[in-house]
């Protein structure tokens, strides 16, 4: 069917489409004229396997995820469920300060229950959550993997503090809910992740 | 500021990719000319967290290869594509993050023509517009320091010369922004 095209990102289009009678979301990642196709073809295979993987196993572990239903690694296509709440990137700067807070502590119990199972998401700004249902849903794991390293693990929040600073640069203090929650859900040591993102803020270019 | 690298920048990997094989100083345009000599593609490491970047792994993989005995023009042809490609990659997704359709191109390796042409290439395909200083002011940061220089001084602020200093240690995000909301 003919489908509107819902978000031009980066890497992917996404649109609404029609799977069995449901709507549904089609993410198709798109070929990149300015970079050669050995790497085009190579990132664009890679990242759609990985995505769906990573997608399938958080939702095996209880964090909000869409429902894949299917994927095509020749056309670097994954169909799946659509979310239709709102992107946390557009509703945080609007709300109460209490409420901020505590739908930051919820990213930070869903990026710890990632983080649990060694899971990194690669990517996690506030344009990659969906709020719907009083949850916080994670989308695009385009860049993820599964790492067992801290350091990983500071990475992937520090993108987010990043996302934070830049973003939401009035409420970058909301980051420190973010911990908060994370520190509640994370199952090993939260103080050494913590340090960690220090450790990487501390180690940057000219610092 | 919106994505970074996490460990060297862009012009000092080539320029330790450069000393590595003694290509004599500046390197830059001597891995560009040997560039486009390549021919073959040499799989590197592609490293992008969120916004930033990586550069170290790829670097020491880089070096592998001509140290065992790769064409030095097909790894200086995939050192550039897949730096340049992880650069116009970020670009691009900071872009659409930001929700900006202009792109303004700035730094030493600005002056990098099969750079210029990726961001061109991306901004094109996004309908957006491209920018970039000419050649001869990119280098060392000239033209970016200057843009820089120039909306501080439109936002009203003013310095003497005896408060203007060189420090290395300043940062992009340190810079007190003056002239936006």
């Amino acid at each position: 069917m003919t489908k509107k095209i819902l978000y031009r990102g980066a890497e992917a289009e996404i649109r609404l489409s029609e799977y069995m009678g449901k709507t549904v979301v089609l993410k198709q990642r798109v070929k990149k004229a300015y970079r050669i196709k050995e790497i085009d073809r190579h990132l664009i295979a890679y990242r759609t396997k990985e995505e769906a993987k990573l997608i399938a196993e958080a939702r095996s572990y209880g964090v909000s995820v869409p429902l894949l239903y299917d994927v095509d690694l020749t056309k670097g296509a994954i169909t799946m469920e659509y979310l239709a709440g709102s992107r946390v990137k557009d509703i945080l700067n609007g709300l109460e300060e209490s409420e901020r807070k505590r739908i930051c502590f919820k990213i930070g119990e869903s990026i710890a229950r990632l983080h649990n199972h060694d899971i990194i998401h690669g990517d996690i700004t506030t344009s990659n959550m969906i709020f719907l249902h009083d949850r916080i849903h994670l989308i695009d794991f385009g860049l993820g993997c599964k790492n067992s390293e801290l350091e990983a693990k500071g990475v992937d929040l520090h993108v987010l503090m990043e996302a934070f600073e830049s973003t939401h640069s009035k409420y970058a203090h909301c980051f420190d809910y973010v911990i908060e929650g994370y520190s509640k859900k994370f199952q090993g040591d939260s103080s050494a992740v913590v340090k960690k993102i220090e450790e990487i803020v501390r180690r940057g270019r000219y610092r | 500021m919106f994505g970074e690298t996490l460990d060297v920048g862009i012009g000092n990997c080539l320029d330790k990719f450069g000393r590595e094989i003694d290509l004599g100083f500046p390197c830059g345009p001597k891995i560009e000319d040997l560039a486009k000599k390549g021919t073959q593609y040499l799989g590197l490491p592609y490293s992008i967290k969120g916004m930033d970047l990586a550069f170290s792994g790829l670097l020491t993989a880089a070096e592998n290869y001509v140290r065992h005995g790769k064409r030095i023009e097909d790894v200086c042809y995939s050192l550039q594509e897949t730096t340049f490609a992880m650069l116009t990659e970020v670009t691009e997704r900071a872009m659409a993050h930001t929700e900006k359709q202009e792109v303004l191109l700035g730094g030493g390796v600005a002056s990098n023509t099969r750079l210029r042409d990726m961001v061109q290439t991306m901004a094109r395909d996004r309908g957006a517009h491209f920018f970039v200083p000419s050649k001869d002011v990119c280098v060392d940061n000239g033209a970016m320091i200057a843009w820089l220089g120039f909306l501080m001084y439109e936002s009203g602020l003013r310095m003497s010369l005896d408060e203007s200093l060189i420090n290395q240690r300043f940062r992009t995000d340190m810079v007190e922004v003056t002239w936006r909301d």
